[in-house]
């Protein structure tokens, strides 16, 4: 009898479970309408691209971009929840379904693209490997570093990089190896090495740091490709879109000119690329599945691509990073974003 | 005998200790100078460093500071102290983490009240002892409901909660689960049902044979995979499950350890007295187990206490991690010593603690014994 029981119970806990499932396999867009809020996986704490403030607030271009995705979906900029994931978990943690996004300076490679089941929606922030030396040294250039010392972190992207850098360009370097990045950062500050090698953006925000940061110049070479960008799952195309136009909105609205401040007066401009973007031309938001003032919310909210960058890593922040790669195509950068029409 | 006298003979003493342990012969002495000048050039860089040369809230010219730039530091390189402004500034995240600060008051409750929860446990010549007893077994819901919320309360979701909170939370409710947990599997472990003993050994040694780490990513990236979508038990809680796990495993040794030292004696008269299984472990042989027990139990305590800082790991804000995320604030970038050195702190009055508190036990049982 206690058998028959039993298993009753398990056969209705596993009905129970089904239904769950069932219900649960709805669209991303469904599913984070019904929560209120976006779970935005971000940075553990990255000067400049995600981290809470005094007051707690995240900030940080990455986080902006959580922002853009909430202002769309529900005009509210700030209703997102933050999910801090280490370069660990962070894969995980979007393919249990924990968060909707994930934007946290990910490097968008073919693997992760591909094997992983992510989708990688657009490039917030193009990086790539750079290096750091004193200026007193009077080197301009990272072809004149032939037999220099080199702080590196051991079994990284970054080592490989570097040893191909060094080998195609027929010169030598002696390596100074170093577990983590602060500590390559605190082995350079100590004079144990001539050269700090990191993501650009890396070596920005620890320059920031130091107590005369003019001393030490970034060479202009970078030697490797790191397009980081906003990733979603794989399979739901729809949240996809709604995802890659919020930040492409962050873009084309820098492109055509529109600030948080003059967002408003933009809505009587008599561009029509403006106004299909402004949602005065109506129609482009119901075809994501939004409001037609989608991209409205995220300009004025959050602003557009280059308030944010300004904002948290320009060079009027202690991390001071020049656009570069990250202009618009058409300021000399690679920043493109396909038309809104 | 005059006053005078008594401070010769006092001063003697002294004296003579010091001959004997520090100046017996010529090495001892060159040793002995060596490490006076060792510990006074630490301890005087330390303090000055720490405390004379430090800016605190206001720097030297008196101006409140608000990010790193007005910290003395920047504008002597070279010749400054800490900036301990940054701690000032993110007080309420290292307490609370990302707690929303007008509901901080609930958790400043908790905090009050966690030590009222653990005295009866603590000592047993307290008065009232009954009443401070029943109150810890009421704490825990007490405890969830203020922190977490519920009817009359918002609702704070976990991932909002960290910093000492979170370690405190990991490491007290760890603690606490793992006792029961532990005194079973070392029953377990001891037991003659061939299944029951098993069971136990395999999960005792499974778990003391993987470090904390492995537990940790286990339970927060392959548990969600197991369960269906949209079931996504959270994230704190996956973690107290690995901790938990974790900590019943060494416990369970300690306990073990404990129950072997009894004699075989204990037993055997507490059957000839009729006395079944359950009441001889729960009225002789227990209470004496655990009595010689305890010093290696809070060992155990202690450590995982500090291995809770390994969640930083998965994500969360424990005391470490949301000390890593205040560095990373462009605001307060580099004040690394300033921010460990506060987090070592904090972990040592607790540690500190517990290790006293060992003392002071082992102290009081030998008493006991006698």
């Amino acid at each position: 009898m206690t058998k028959i029981k039993s298993l009753f119970i398990s056969l209705v806990l596993t009905l129970g479970v089904s239904a769950a499932i069932a219900g649960s396999h709805g669209s991303t867009h469904d599913l984070v309408k019904d929560r209120g809020k976006l779970m935005c996986g971000s940075n553990t704490g990255l000067a400049g691209f995600g981290a809470p403030n005094d007051a707690g607030v995240w900030e940080g271009i990455d986080v902006d971009v959580c922002r853009a995705v909430a202002a769309a979906v529900f005009g509210d900029a700030s209703k997102v929840e933050y999910v801090p994931t280490t370069s660990k978990v962070r894969f995980t943690v979007l393919q249990s379904g924990e968060i909707d996004m994930l934007s946290r300076n990910t490097t968008w490679t073919l693997s992760r693209d591909v094997d992983l089941g992510l989708e990688f929606v657009g490039v917030n922030y193009y990086d790539g490997q750079g290096f750091m030396v004193n200026k007193s040294l009077g080197v301009s250039s990272a072809m004149e570093l032939d037999g220099a010392s080199v702080c590196i972190q051991v079994g990284t992207t970054t080592e490989m990089n570097l040893a191909d850098f060094f080998k195609a360009n027929g010169m030598s370097y002696e390596s100074v190896p170093v577990e983590t990045n602060s500590e390559a950062d605190a082995a350079y500050t100590a004079g144990r090495c001539d050269v700090y090698t990191t993501d650009a953006s890396g070596l920005y925000a620890s320059r920031a740091g130091y107590p005369d940061p003019s001393a030490h110049v970034v060479l202009p070479e970078i030697v490797s490709k790191e397009p980081l960008g906003p990733a979603v799952r794989h399979g739901d195309s729809e949240w996809a879109d709604i995802v890659r136009w919020s930040l492409n909105a962050m873009i084309i609205g820098e492109e055509l000119g529109i600030t948080s401040a003059n967002v408003d007066e933009m809505k009587s401009s008599k561009n029509p690329e403006v106004l299909r973007l402004l949602g005065v031309d109506a129609g482009y938001g119901a075809m994501l599945g939004l409001s037609d003032d989608w991209a409205y919310n995220i300009l004025s909210q959050v602003g557009n691509y280059s308030e944010s960058f300004e904002k948290h890593i320009g060079p009027n922040t202690p991390i001071n990073i020049q656009r570069g790669l990250n202009a618009l195509y058409k300021d000399g950068g690679i920043l493109y974003a396909p038309p809104f029409r | 005998m005059s006053s005078s006298a008594i401070q010769i003979i006092s001063r003697s003493k002294y004296y003579n200790w010091l001959v004997k342990n520090l100046f017996s012969s010529w090495v001892n002495t060159i040793l002995t100078v060596i490490a006076l000048i060792f510990v006074y050039q630490v301890g005087s860089f330390f303090l000055y460093w720490a405390i004379f040369d430090a800016d605190f809230r206001y720097n030297f010219q008196g101006e409140l500071i608000i990010d790193r730039g007005f910290c003395s530091k920047n504008i002597m390189p070279g010749e400054y102290g800490a900036c301990w402004a940054i701690i000032f500034a993110r007080w309420n995240q290292f307490m609370y983490g990302l707690y929303p600060i007008e509901e901080a008051w609930r958790v400043n409750l908790i905090y009050a009240l966690l030590p009222l929860a653990i005295i009866g446990i603590l000592f047993d010549k307290i008065p009232f002892r009954r009443y401070f007893i029943y109150f810890t077994f009421i704490f825990p819901f007490l405890a969830y409901f203020m922190l977490y919320g519920g009817p009359g309360l918002s609702v704070v979701g976990t991932n909002k909660w960290g910093g000492l909170l979170v370690t405190l939370f990991l490491g007290v409710t760890g603690i606490g689960l793992a006792f029961p947990l532990s005194i079973l599997l070392a029953l377990g472990r001891r037991s003659k049902m061939p299944i029951i003993k098993s069971l136990c050994v395999v999960f005792i040694e499974f778990i003391r044979g993987v470090p904390l780490i492995t537990l940790l990513f286990t339970a927060n990236v392959m548990l969600p995979l197991f369960l269906p979508d949209g079931v996504n038990p959270d994230n704190l809680l996956r973690a107290l499950v690995a901790v938990t796990l974790f900590q019943s495993a060494y416990m369970a040794e300690a306990i073990r350890g404990g129950l072997q030292a009894i004699p075989r004696g204990q037993v055997e008269a507490a059957q000839s007295l009729g006395l079944s299984y359950w009441q001889t472990t729960r009225k002789i042989v227990l209470p004496q187990a655990l009595k010689i027990a305890i010093p290696p139990i809070v060992n155990t305590c202690i450590g995982l206490f500090k291995d809770t800082s390994l969640v930083l790991i998965i994500g969360l804000f424990d005391l470490l991690g949301i000390g890593r995320a205040a560095l990373a604030d462009m605001t307060w970038t580099k004040l690394y010593y300033e921010v460990y050195v506060f987090i070592s702190l904090v972990f040592f009055i607790f540690c500190f603690g517990m290790s006293r508190y060992s003392l002071y036990l082992e102290k009081k049982l030998k008493t006991d014994n006698s």
